[in-house]
């Protein structure tokens, strides 16, 4: 074959997995070829359900089997894994190729010394004394960038933070000089700061020592500054490969322009609707007869749907696509165009400048338990004196890092957690946090559509549960309503009967917006409503919620960790650290001139979807992760990670959030120096 | 990491191993509880005699007239044990509803409001659960005085604990999942999202205990029937004994066919309740 390079580490050739079940077979993976050269980083790209984890665990030889079966060929160093007995695979693994999951806590031992863990490889493979394989695991672990590595190996995960133990992990997979590393959605479950770190850190191990990494995601962003070259998975089935700055800049494969358009970034303009990719990924199912993405390509046409594409060079450079028509595809503008954004919501009543809810001074803190006779051991401060304001018909966008309280305060505005001091009020009236008919106006969409949805109930009845609850209309008109509503957020009425897990997860979204409606809220907070969907049918909720405000002029509060969305969709923006609000301002002016320190290096950390975009260089990289909630550093809470921080201030005065400019408040003493 | 294909399928097969024991066991007691209902059912029409007449001498022993001959007043033992299915399964199906009923109650109220009023329900719970069981009842069925009603909630009253117990768990998980955060957030007040979130799914776990309360609830009754406190009219296989145990048929030849029917029948009864409940939690277990 052409693909294969002439001095490759590793050769994948027609690898399929199946998986037999009684009745039809589920074909995971579908003839699938690529190859890595040492030292290169191969990025593939894929939703879920794309077969790229199955591809993966199946060089690894960790797909079980049966139920799987694997043909193809895989060949490491010239030596042919597939048929590889048990027990000759167990040689390579961990000496020749290792393999990074994406959740570190399941994949650590709980009951068992970091350093420990990391020491059974080389005393497997390399047959190392206890101590000496200890004394390389604390340099291993030194060298992932553990602070103090020697008392950490003592550790057990729990005792880690997430960033910690996903270095720990990478730790035992170089333990023994692998040539191949395969890294699975390493960073997915981790914060953006954190992510670029460990990003940043692959990247360095992997000039030191040679080393190929896979690197599986369904992020393009993360992988556009170190992917050498991208696949993109769908359907099981290689649609595109090539080199990184080709898949970037000139792809030439529908299913990758449409993913490169549907993100939202940074470095694009927002005053447009999201392109979209319409309907659902496809579901892994029997054996394909034509290309995967035939349902959902604008370009569609004769043949697509029974025509398997094979990969096809497109002018040279190693750039592949599996498209039937890739030569008459012009630019992703024209497939998926941007249509502008819908009108600001002006209708009726709503006066956008109107403050709908007013948080004041509002804390929430959790008591925290110890020890084993669970003595009371101080508090969490998950919100610690929170001042917000929410407009009619405008959205508010809440960002931070896991653990800086945005959850807290959006379930303190549907009064799921109780204030421990300060005030809530909707409309100049205080919420009152029992439950009861007050509560119609403020309104929840939850992260993942199907556990916040009674499993028991059909959707139909799922959307109408506001309206009976609050009895908003008569029995006998609910179901006109519902459909209404179904209409409303593109479902088709007649799926009403159906359960939520029988939806796709976009769908199931929908549902949960229909349900937020049905109530005829003013304000929805939306906890992080996208990040559990697939890349491509984000953008088509991001969009549907634009829509339905634009509509109704209801108030949403769009909770995110994701800077890019939230960039998109909101008016304003307040940005959290350890439970308080560090900076908050419009949209475009936070956006563009950050001024709190903590909002630059977020923004630093977002990685933006175009290879060789911004050195390495040129970035402010947090250093450490978030300090405990239940006992916050003293003065400014952001001091311990602050490339900026100035000695003896910031460590022992608190500053205060205060106006910096018209609308625009920081919270900082080197933006706001304190009048001493 | 060196997880091997033979560790896992080596799983897969004790696994099914002990499904299939498991659903072996729940047909044995599906087959017990359904011959047993039929006979209850249908007992008019199976039983050759009327048990409440004198059909022949008293004391007779087995013959082809008589298959488990006659008492000590001449009824025929064999159509007493038939209609005795009736009064036993009755008493031990209605104060397992009545236990399932306060059970539920208590489990769902004191899981949903675990802090203080649910730990002093469930401090009830074990106060219950620690009381001399026996004791207990024979006191309560003593005072109440004998007729099968009161047998019923004697024994309804004192064996909703364990029921309460398992549903106040479910109750526990439930009650922090995101669909039940979703209807508080919604503004549902607690009775709204009780009966429409949380007691529906728990219903299948009830079931498991409401099998199983059943089962405990005949063993009781015998018991009861033998010490004489059971409904002296209606007669079960518990009095059958209570009657053997009078006449000392205990100490005689007896025993064969007027100790022995009795006692297995219950035993019978029990087990094969037990047997359904078991593989029904195996199926319905909220851990997997």
């Amino acid at each position: 074959m052409v693909l294969v390079a002439a001095n490759s580490l590793l050769e994948v050739e027609h690898l399929s997995v199946r998986f037999d079940r009684p009745g039809a077979g589920i074909h995971a993976v579908n003839d699938v070829s690529f190859d890595i050269a040492p030292g290169e980083t191969l990025a593939v790209v894929g939703e879920s359900g794309s077969g790229k984890s199955v591809s993966m665990l199946s060089i690894m030889g960790l797909v079980p089997s049966p139920p799987a079966r694997v043909s193809g060929s895989i060949r490491l160093q010239g030596q042919e894994l597939v048929g590889l007995s048990a027990r000759r695979l167990n040689r390579l693994r961990g000496r020749d190729m290792a393999m990074v999951f994406q959740e570190p806590m399941s994949s650590l031992n709980p009951v068992h010394r970091v350093g420990d863990q990391i020491g059974e490889s080389l005393r497997i493979h390399r047959g190392l004394a206890r101590a000496e394989a200890r004394r390389r695991a604390v340099a291993l672990l030194d060298r992932v960038g553990i602070p103090s590595a020697a008392d950490r190996a003592g550790s057990y995960p729990h005792e880690l933070s997430g960033g910690m133990r996903q270095r720990a992990m990478i730790a035992m997979a170089l333990a023994c000089d692998p040539n191949l590393l395969i890294a699975d959605e390493p960073t997915t479950a981790l914060d953006v700061t954190v992510q670029a770190q460990i990003v940043d850190l692959i990247g360095e191990l992997q000039d030191e020592r040679r080393l190929a990494v896979i690197w599986v995601t369904h992020d393009l962003g993360v992988v556009a500054e170190i992917a050498d070259r991208v696949a993109v998975m769908y359907g099981g089935r290689l649609l595109e490969t090539g080199p990184a700055r080709r898949i970037y800049r000139s792809s030439r494969h529908p299913y990758t322009l449409g993913l490169l358009q549907s993100i939202p970034r940074l470095d694009r303009p927002t005053a447009t609707r999201l392109p979209e990719i319409p309907e659902a990924p496809m579901r892994m199912a029997g054996a394909l007869r034509g290309c995967p993405f035939d349902s959902r390509c604008p370009m569609a046409a004769e043949g697509c749907a029974d025509t398997l594409p094979e990969l096809e060079p497109v002018e040279g450079g190693g750039h592949r696509s599996a498209c039937l028509h890739h030569r008459k595809i012009d630019s992703a503008e024209v497939l998926f165009p941007e249509t502008p954004a819908a009108a600001e919501p002006r209708s009726a009543t709503a006066d956008p400048s109107q403050v709908l809810v007013s948080v004041r001074a509002l804390k929430v803190h959790f008591p925290a338990t110890g020890g084993l006779a669970r003595r009371r051991a101080g508090a969490v401060r998950a919100l610690d004196g929170v001042d917000l304001d929410i407009e009619r018909g405008r959205t508010l966008g809440l960002v931070g890092e896991s653990g800086c309280g945005k959850t807290t305060l959006g379930r303190a505005l549907v009064a799921l957690v109780r204030p421990t001091e300060g005030a809530i009020d909707i409309k100049g009236r205080l919420i009152n946090h029992r439950s009861g008919p007050h509560q119609r106006v403020v309104q929840m969409i939850f992260q993942d559509p199907l556990s916040a949805m009674n499993p028991g109930m059909r959707a139909r009845d799922v959307i109408a549960e506001p309206i009976r609850l609050h009895r908003m209309a008569p029995p006998d008109a609910i179901r006109e309503r519902v459909v209404r509503l179904m209409e409303q957020v593109g479902l088709p009425p007649e799926s009403g009967d159906r359960y939520p897990h029988e939806f796709s997860g976009g769908q199931r979204q929908r549902i949960a917006v229909a349900r937020a409606l049905a109530a005829e809220p003013e304000v929805v907070v939306c906890d992080e409503p996208v990040s559990a969907l697939d890349v491509s049918v984000q953008a088509q909720v991001v969009n549907l919620l634009a829509d339905v405000q634009a509509a109704t002029g209801m108030a949403i509060v769009f909770i995110s960790h994701d800077l890019a969305v939230v960039r998109h969709i909101s008016h304003r923006v307040a940005v959290m650290y350890m439970g308080e609000i560090v900076e908050q301002g419009d949209r475009d002016r936070l956006y563009e001139d950050p001024l709190h320190p903590y909002t630059k290096a977020l923004l630093a950390a977002v990685p933006v979807p175009e290879p060789e975009g911004a050195g390495p260089g040129d970035r402010t990289r947090l250093a450490g992760e978030l300090p405990s909630p239940a006992d916050p550093p003293s003065g400014c809470r952001f001091h311990t990670r602050c490339p900026v921080a100035v000695k003896g201030l910031c460590s022992t005065t608190k500053p205060r959030l205060s106006e910096a400019s018209p609308g625009r408040w920081v919270s900082c003493h080197l933006v706001n120096p304190p009048c001493t | 990491m060196t997880v091997t294909g033979h560790r896992q399928r080596a799983t897969t097969r004790t696994a099914l191993r002990s499904s299939r024991l498991s659903s072996l066991l729940g047909l044995t007691g599906v087959v017990i509880v359904g011959a047993l209902v039929s006979a209850a059912v249908l007992a008019p029409w199976l039983a050759p005699y009327d048990p409440t007449e004198r059909v022949a001498r008293p004391f007779l022993s087995p013959s082809w007239d008589h298959l488990l001959g006659t008492n000590d007043i001449g009824q025929d033992l064999l159509s007493e044990m038939i209609f005795g299915a009736r009064v036993s399964l009755t008493v031990g199906i209605v104060a397992a509803a009545v236990a399932l009923l306060i059970g539920t109650a208590v489990g769902v109220v004191a899981g949903y409001y675990p802090r203080r009023l649910g730990s002093v329900m469930m401090r009830g719970v074990d106060m219950i659960l620690v009381l001399p069981f026996l004791p207990l009842l024979i006191v309560l069925a003593a005072y109440l005085g004998r007729s099968l009603l009161n047998t019923i909630l004697v024994i309804g009253v004192l064996i909703w604990a364990e029921p309460a117990r398992v549903i106040r768990s479910q109750v526990l998980s439930l009650r922090s999942r995101e669909h039940v955060l979703a209807a508080r957030s919604m503004g549902a007040p607690d009775r709204w999202t009780i009966l429409r979130h949380i007691v529906p799914r728990t219903a299948l776990l009830a079931t498991g205990s409401f099998v199983r309360a059943v089962s405990n609830a005949i063993l009781l009754e015998a018991a009861l029937s033998f010490l004489g406190l059971g409904d002296p009219i209606q007669k079960s296989w518990g009095s059958t004994l209570f009657w053997a145990q009078e006449r000392l048929a205990f100490l005689t030849p007896a025993w064969k066919w007027w100790v022995l029917p009795p006692g297995l029948l219950i035993m019978m009864a029990s087990l094969g309740f037990a047997l359904v409940a078991f593989s029904l939690e195996e199926r319905i277990d909220p851990r997997l």
